[in-house]
């Protein structure tokens, strides 16, 4: 017991959550600040004497006003595209070729989660649930994803993957499309002949459509409520907590160890006694398991599923993935922040944005405290 | 040229008058397409709206099988795609067989596929296509039995007035159909003095947060959404979450069962959730107690909304085929006399109503409802009290 509680290493644990705290809040100032001098910029012009005449207030305070809702929703989705993001940068750090697929298996999750939750409704379960088994049932739903999305990801990886291994570059990328393309009419064709449906709905259960009142602001002569739900806070940790143990397992375990020694030269790797199928089939298990999950988060976030549900997701996942250093694994961790904001002059001025924090594993390069 | 091949071509030919002579009457096959969302998210409401169509088919081609032609189905999915339905608007038209089309549900997919019907003179009964355009392009080929969105926004505009709205936030959905009836309401609701707080389009189909931070700010007292449930209750269930209690309206597209499985008892809170739809319920139709008895028998579900437009939409296509037989001595009638045939029609008398077409297609009295979301229960979305009833003509 001892030895074990000896053996995990605390720094590595934490170092990651630090990163994201810093991160995710350093985003949201520079963000948040640039936004209000673009509110200042804009007051005098047109754009600010619109919003003036329809509500009664100046640009900037409307700004501001608005702008700690969206910082906290924009940390939300951020989150959930972080975890999606995670099996592009797992894939891409092994194999050096971006999973198209990963999308179509972030779906899948999506729906084994949601159909495990339809059908615990069914039976008359779930509402029914106290609230700690409401818990229980969607930690649940979780796992069924994890393991459903894994399972499909391993077996891609066998089918689609592993015989081009050594082809060229295009070639498993070509691939990745068409097996996107044949999960997402998968998917389809399953649900029309089982269910017949194309939209499927997360069940409201327990209490996570529950709002948490944080604070009122005065805005001209109504109110603005800030708050945050309940399914936001559980998707905030559930990224958080899968982002550190990824961090974890890739930087402070003997598997991690053998991931980025694949990682970095396949064929020493094998020299060295370490069987490179298996860490390759390993790499796709976490990173499909860790998309499940985050199909599964999605849905609860969002509510309604159908089959081309990982598409946008999965683009904008892969553009953090991109923007976190997909490509240049260097010895830091790195972090990711993109930057949407749209800006519509006419006839409201509407401002959003989502900054993504996105702790990139590092792969390549061992890190002191593991090496 | 040689005897044979005068022989040759003289049996050729004797075969084709032969073939199409009353000799071969037993199989002489028309076949009537029907062209809507059968996949896709859209697809509760399509895959109904062909259902009514085929039901349509068994029961009232008996006209015509007793004249020796036997009518066939032939089923097309748009995908709620204009792309798809204009490719298979192509196909459709290369098909000499197929003499009408039933179809389409988003007036986005009708109106570009219906220029293909158009160019070969195919007639097209919309069941349930409400924008304007549809049938103000003055095609003869286009009827509709519906109403149009030029009256269904200045409804809701009416009913939100009716009910002291006085600020409304409109969003649609930027296709033709949903940006033009929301055009159409944010135009009545302007005159009528309501303030428009915004007027925002967007495709956007789960995070709607960027678009709630606008509304919660302006707060206003009905939040209208012009387009399709699928994006609505969406829109609707993220606003309640917020925190916004005001009233939500909508349009016919949000008439569907599967608009309150995704919002849920948030639909009730606060002012509640309204639609106008040129589609009412059962109780409202008294011919339709028969074709939901027939419909659970034959499909075994309830009929979805339109799913009686696509009987009524069938129906007249076969009658005006049949009138057509008639007048062309009993042999298949050109895809123009069929045409003529539809917009000839006096008092067709239908399960949702009787129709005259005026002289560019529309429905000479149509029929508008408002609508009240009034349970959390998919199964109940039939029940549904009908708040207003209008029968009002189309617009000059």
């Amino acid at each position: 017991m001892k030895r074990f509680v000896k053996s995990i290493n605390i720094r590595e644990m934490l170092r990651p959550l630090g990163q994201m705290l810093i991160f995710s809040l350093g985003s949201t100032v520079i963000l948040s600040a640039l936004m209000l001098a673009l509110a200042l910029i804009l007051d005098r012009t047109i754009v600010g004497q619109a919003l003036f005449q329809r509500l009664n207030v100046s640009l900037y305070t409307y700004t501001l006003v608005n702008l700690p809702q969206v910082a906290i929703d924009g940390l939300t989705i951020g989150f959930v595209y972080a975890a999606i993001a995670l099996g592009y940068t797992m894939v891409y750090g092994v194999l050096e070729f971006i999973n198209f697929a990963h999308s179509e298996i972030f779906a899948t999750g999506a729906f084994v989660g949601v159909e495990v939750l339809i059908g615990l409704e069914k039976f008359g379960i779930l509402s029914g649930a106290s609230l700690a088994m409401a818990y229980g049932y969607l930690l649940l739903a979780i796992i069924a994803g994890m393991l459903a999305a894994g399972a499909l990801a391993v077996s891609v990886e066998r089918v689609a993957y592993r015989p081009l291994r050594h082809a060229s570059r295009l070639v498993p990328l070509i691939s990745a499309i068409g097996v996107s393309f044949l999960l997402q009419d998968l998917i389809r064709l399953t649900e029309s002949l089982t269910t017949g449906q194309y939209n499927r709905i997360m069940p409201t259960f327990g209490n996570f459509d529950h709002r948490i009142l944080l604070g009122r602001m005065t805005l001209g002569a109504t109110h603005i409520a800030l708050g945050v739900s309940i399914k936001s806070i559980i998707v905030i940790v559930s990224a958080v907590l899968m982002l550190m143990g990824l961090n974890y397992m890739v930087n402070a375990t003997k598997v991690g160890k053998a991931i980025r020694a694949v990682a970095q030269d396949p064929q020493t790797a094998s020299l060295m006694g370490i069987d490179v199928n298996r860490v390759i089939s390993l790499t796709f298990l976490v990173g499909g398991m860790l998309g499940g999950a985050a199909g599964v988060l999605y849905a609860l976030k969002f509510t309604r599923i159908d089959p081309f549900v990982g598409f946008f997701p999965g683009l904008k996942a892969f553009t953090a993935a991109v923007l976190g250093g997909i490509g240049n694994m260097t010895g830091e961790p790195c972090s990711a922040a993109s930057f949407s904001a749209c800006w519509r002059p006419t006839p409201a001025p509407i401002w959003g944005f989502s900054p993504w924090a996105l702790p990139a594993p590092n792969i390549k390069t061992s890190s002191p405290s593991a090496s | 040229m040689t005897k044979r091949a005068w022989i040759v071509i003289s049996l050729c030919i004797a075969a084709g008058i032969a073939l199409g002579s009353q000799a071969f009457a037993a199989d002489r096959i028309i076949k009537i397409a029907t062209q809507t969302p059968l996949s896709g998210d859209q697809s509760a409401i399509g895959v109904d709206m062909k259902r009514g169509a085929e039901l349509a088919l068994e029961q009232l081609s008996g006209p015509l099988t007793a004249l020796g032609i036997k009518v066939e189905l032939a089923p097309f999915d748009d995908q709620a795609n204009p792309d798809t339905g204009v490719a298979n608007a192509k196909r459709i038209v290369s098909d000499p067989a197929i003499l009408a089309v039933v179809g389409h549900f988003n007036s986005g997919v009708q109106i570009p596929s219906s220029e293909v019907y158009h160019a070969s003179g195919l007639a097209n009964v919309s069941p349930g296509n409400t924008n304007p355009k549809v049938t103000t392009r003055g095609y003869l080929e286009v009827s509709r039995i519906v109403g149009r969105d030029d009256v269904q926004g200045v409804v809701g505009a009416n009913f939100a007035f009716g009910n002291t709205v006085k600020s409304v936030f409109i969003v649609h959905d930027k296709t033709a159909y949903g940006q033009g009836i929301a055009e159409f309401f944010k135009q009545k609701a302007e005159q009528m003095g309501m303030k428009v707080l915004g007027f925002e389009g967007t495709e956007e189909k789960a995070n709607f947060d960027s678009l709630l931070s606008p509304i919660l700010a302006g707060n206003p007292d009905l939040v209208y959404f012009g387009g399709i449930y699928p994006q609505a209750s969406v829109l609707f269930k993220q606003a309640r979450e917020r925190g916004y209690m005001g009233m939500f309206l909508s349009d016919d597209g949000y008439d569907s069962a599967d608009a309150v499985k995704i919002g849920g008892a948030s639909l009730l809170d606060g002012a509640g959730t309204y639609y106008s739809t040129v589609s009412g319920p059962a109780s409202a139709y008294p011919g339709t107690a028969k074709f939901i008895q027939d419909f659970k028998a034959k499909f075994n579900a309830a009929p979805q909304p339109f799913a009686a437009q696509g009987y009524d939409s069938m129906g007249i296509c076969l009658k005006a085929i049949e009138n057509a037989v008639k007048a062309n001595g009993n042999a298949i009638p050109t895809r123009e006399a069929v045409a003529k045939a539809i917009r000839a029609l006096k008092d067709y008398s239908g399960i949702t109503g009787t129709f005259t077409f005026n002289e560019i297609g529309d429905p000479t009295v149509a029929k508008y409802f408002v609508m009240k979301v009034n349970s959390a229960d998919p199964a109940k979305w039939n029940e549904n009290p009908v708040v207003q009833t209008l029968d009002i003509a189309p617009p000059k």
